[in-house]
């Protein structure tokens, strides 16, 4: 686990830039995407897009990931499936990435998304991610 | 599908912020579905090293695309929200290419609309990424414009 390599893995993804993604200080699991107006998808409620929760929590995953192990490339997204469980208010919003399983040639990641309270969160994703191909 | 909808549904292309933010246009919208089209830019990639779009903005796209399909189905404009969403990365989309997703609605019950849909970079026969969803219908659970400004939610 590396704590650079985590912030290092976020810094180098312009789109990651782009959604107001950092990494919380000292963690190599834990981000938080600041509150912007471009992450609104329902401009009523108002509301983050789907896709804004979506992309913080691919953003999150890949990056945990690329700290828990070093390797020359960065992880590809295989599929991801996302659960949306309430709806995201117009603040910051928290995820936390755990790699389930990290094979040889393939990893499956679970993140949580909330943001007042990490017990009652706005969305999950688990991905599978290819890590080399042979 | 009336003239009225049409209106609004390329509105909520070009209107809300975060579509609007990453450029989405409509490409294509008919009773069978909807087209919408993501240009590459340089601050929307996730791997400098590829030049390769964000799986993140091929994932808005798709949601996107998706959603309106529903309204399309509907052929009218109602709160509706994600329930769930699949995406397959199929594929590596090319360095420097816009990509475009197409959605259409396979099912629709009296609470719940499942979607399909492909994302790709100029080939339809050649996705470089599939999706299937579902939205919850008439989701505002009576909640009112701000409701979201409030505090949060139970």
């Amino acid at each position: 686990m590396s704590v650079d390599a985590f912030k290092q893995d976020l810094a180098a993804s312009a789109y990651a830039g782009f959604l107001g993604v950092e990494p919380v200080e000292g963690s190599t699991d834990r981000t938080v995407m600041r509150f912007s107006d471009r992450l609104i998808g329902n401009p009523l409620l108002p509301a983050l897009h789907g896709g804004s929760v979506a992309g913080f929590m691919e953003v999150t995953a890949a990056s945990a990931l690329a700290a828990s192990s070093q390797r020359p490339h960065r992880p590809k997204p295989v599929d991801v499936s996302v659960a949306y469980l309430r709806s995201a208010r117009p603040v910051d919003t928290f995820a936390r990435a755990v790699v389930r399983k990290a094979g040889r040639r393939i990893a499956y990641v679970h993140v949580l998304a909330w943001q007042e309270d990490e017990t009652a969160p706005i969305a999950e994703m688990t991905a599978h991610f290819l890590l080399a191909e042979d | 599908m009336s003239p009225a909808l049409r209106a609004i549904l390329q509105q909520l292309v070009s209107t809300p912020p975060h579509p609007a933010a990453l450029g989405f246009r409509l490409a294509q919208i008919d009773d069978d579905g909807v087209t919408l089209a993501v240009p590459w830019r340089a601050d929307l990639v996730g791997d400098a090293e590829t030049g390769v779009l964000a799986g993140g903005v091929v994932s808005s796209l798709l949601d996107h695309a998706c959603g309106m399909a529903v309204w399309t189905a509907l052929d009218a404009f109602q709160p509706i929200a994600t329930l769930d969403m699949r995406i397959d990365y199929l594929r590596v989309a090319e360095p420097r290419r816009d990509v475009l997703a197409r959605a259409a609605t396979f099912r629709m019950t009296r609470s719940v609309a499942f979607v399909r849909g492909i994302a790709h970079d100029g080939d339809p026969g050649d996705p470089v990424a599939a999706v299937q969803a579902a939205f919850m219908l008439n989701s505002d659970g009576g909640r009112r414009p701000g409701a979201n400004l409030k505090g949060p939610a139970a």
